[in-house]
């Protein structure tokens, strides 16, 4: 789905931030990403869901080569990337019923197509009596449930999660990790960014390490 | 979802299913009757926020300001015309008294070789009381005509599209009676075109100042109340909104905010323009409104007073729609797809 082959990344002038990374994300594959504070987590994972390009290489995104990607092209292929912040990236002013159906609204889908859907997903994820709750009264494992739940509305082919337990104790964790990994049973590819050695230890999946820039792959 | 919303949007279903033939316009009806029921989901931009107001406010002063100097430039304009053309259709004809000068008699002759000069529309003599309210500031209200030589008018009315040949006239006249002379105004008409001309290119420098700073207070304020929305541009995009569609959300948001304010400023101006020429109607017995009436007339700022606030709010609004526009463009720019160099 994702392959890279040679790619590398700097920053203006600065040396390579990252160096000769050749994977790929498999069809339904489940892999944690990991490595140090400032090994590239991120930015590795900008480049996976399209909001950096690299120096050098080739990226190649669901069939596509990104080089030749117009911007008109983007929104198409990022609709199959669902995507979970870090820092959650709800909208304040919108419920989580809003919040989580806004991937549908700005497809211009109608609300009767999806009210249902988005309501069971929500109750999936642990958060039915949430439904109409901002996002300022939820704790951060509700915030970072409503995430997921956003990232996960129209089915995405791959999910890429940057710390998704980062903000949550430890029971939490297991269930946001059950979460993705029942989705990732159901078809979609699963990319957890994660620094807890906690988390990747309960389930036997394939590692990207990062360090240095460079990235071993433990299968 | 709002409470309720399963139950009337059913009701707005089969109704609309009941008499409309096809899917498509059953949809676009069905979507503007939840509207109009006040079924609407929160706007994807936040209504209100303290920068949104501080925004409304900034455009409604900014507009208010624009549009007083608009209708200002437009009633100094208009009266600076008027002035131009009471002048210019008129002309007047002095008799000056002299020994043996039978006055009504010459005042008459004069009267008829006006009124036969081609050209002319119309021509009256200035009757002895108008001569005496004329004379009054300087010779009292006792002006006893048999006593004192005083010089008397006829008015003379021109077609000024048509006017006559005044050295004619003024030949014709002086043969006549040679007391008379003919003032055609030229000399007061021309220094007033030029005092009017230099007054309205005035007036027009003023108002392109106030337009420049209206248009940079509104693009620097609509910036800065589109600072606060980075966040919800930034996942509108990775959630997979279309630039077009982020940009559109937000040009709505910003025509409402804008309209607001400058229709705010607008009506404020026009408002004030009202008063102030209802309180010089009410007052124009008194001095200081004869005084203001006869420079400016009624104090009315016209058609083009009003058309040009009209302009002046459609213009206020669709800059600020335009600037969010541009905003977000430019910003979606900044993060979509960058290059490390280039960031």
């Amino acid at each position: 789905m994702i392959r890279f082959e040679n790619v590398g990344l700097r920053y203006d002038m600065g040396p390579e931030v990252l160096r000769d990374l050749t994977f790929e994300i498999r069809r339904q594959s489940f892999q944690f990403l990991t490595g140090p504070s400032g090994a590239g987590k991120t930015s590795l994972l900008r480049m996976l869901f399209l909001a950096l390009r690299p120096t050098r290489g080739l990226i190649t995104v669901l069939g596509r080569d990104v080089a030749t990607l117009s911007r008109r092209d983007l929104p198409s292929i990022r609709r199959r990337i669902g995507v979970v912040f870090q820092d959650f990236r709800l909208l304040d002013h919108m419920t989580t019923y809003e919040n989580v159906a806004l991937p549908l609204r700005v497809r211009g889908k109608e609300e009767r197509e999806y009210r249902q859907d988005v309501v069971d997903l929500i109750k999936w994820v642990g958060l039915g009596e949430r439904l109409n709750a901002l996002p300022i009264v939820l704790s951060g494992g509700e915030k970072q449930r409503a995430a997921i739940a956003r990232a996960l509305i129209d089915q995405p082919d791959i999910l890429l999660a940057d710390e998704p337990t980062g903000n949550v104790d430890a029971p939490l964790a297991r269930r946001l990790l059950r979460l993705f990994l029942e989705l990732n049973r159901s078809g979609t590819a699963v990319v957890i960014a994660t620094h807890d050695l906690g988390l990747m230890e309960q389930v036997d999946a394939r590692r990207l390490v990062l360090e240095d820039g460079r990235l071993e792959i433990y299968d | 979802m709002r409470a309720g919303s399963c139950s009337r949007m059913d009701g707005w279903k089969s109704m609309t299913d009941a008499i409309l033939p096809t899917a498509a316009l059953r949809s676009r009806i069905r979507r503007l009757l939840q509207r109009i029921g006040g079924e609407r989901q929160t706007p994807i931009v936040p209504a209100g926020n303290v920068a949104g107001r501080a925004l409304t406010t900034v455009i409604a002063i900014m507009t208010f300001l624009a549009a007083l100097t608009v209708g200002a430039v437009s009633l100094v304009s208009d009266t600076a015309g008027r002035w131009q053309n009471d002048i210019s259709d008129e002309i007047t004809v002095q008799v000056k008294p002299a020994e043996g000068l039978d006055m009504p008699t010459a005042l008459e002759t004069v009267r008829q070789i006006a009124l036969q000069t081609p050209g002319v529309s119309g021509a009256s003599v200035l009757d002895e009381a108008a001569t005496s309210r004329l004379l009054e500031p300087w010779l009292g209200d006792s002006v006893d005509f048999d006593e004192l030589p005083v010089p008397r008018l006829v008015i003379v009315s021109i077609d000024s599209g048509e006017p006559p040949n005044f050295a004619f006239m003024r030949q014709e006249l002086q043969e006549a009676v040679p007391q008379a002379e003919l003032d055609d105004h030229r000399a007061w008409v021309s220094r007033l075109v030029t005092m009017a001309r230099t007054v309205v290119l005035i007036g027009v420098f003023i108002l392109s100042l106030v337009i420049v700073a209206t248009t940079l207070t509104v693009i620097f304020a609509t910036r800065g109340a589109m600072s606060g929305n980075r966040q919800i541009v930034e996942v509108l995009h990775f959630v997979g909104a279309r630039s077009s569609f982020i940009a559109r959300e937000f040009e709505r948001h910003f025509l409402r905010l804008g309209l607001i304010g400058a229709m705010t400023g607008g009506v404020a101006a026009v408002v004030l323009f009202v008063v102030i020429g209802h309180l010089t109607e009410a007052n124009r017995q008194t001095a200081e409104a004869d005084q203001i009436s006869a420079l400016f007339g009624s104090f009315s700022i016209g058609w083009t007073g009003y058309a040009g606030v009209a302009l002046l709010v459609a213009t206020v609004a669709t800059l600020t729609a335009l600037t969010s526009r541009w905003t977000v463009t430019r910003h979606l720019a900044e993060i979509d797809m960058i290059s490390p160099v280039e960031s």
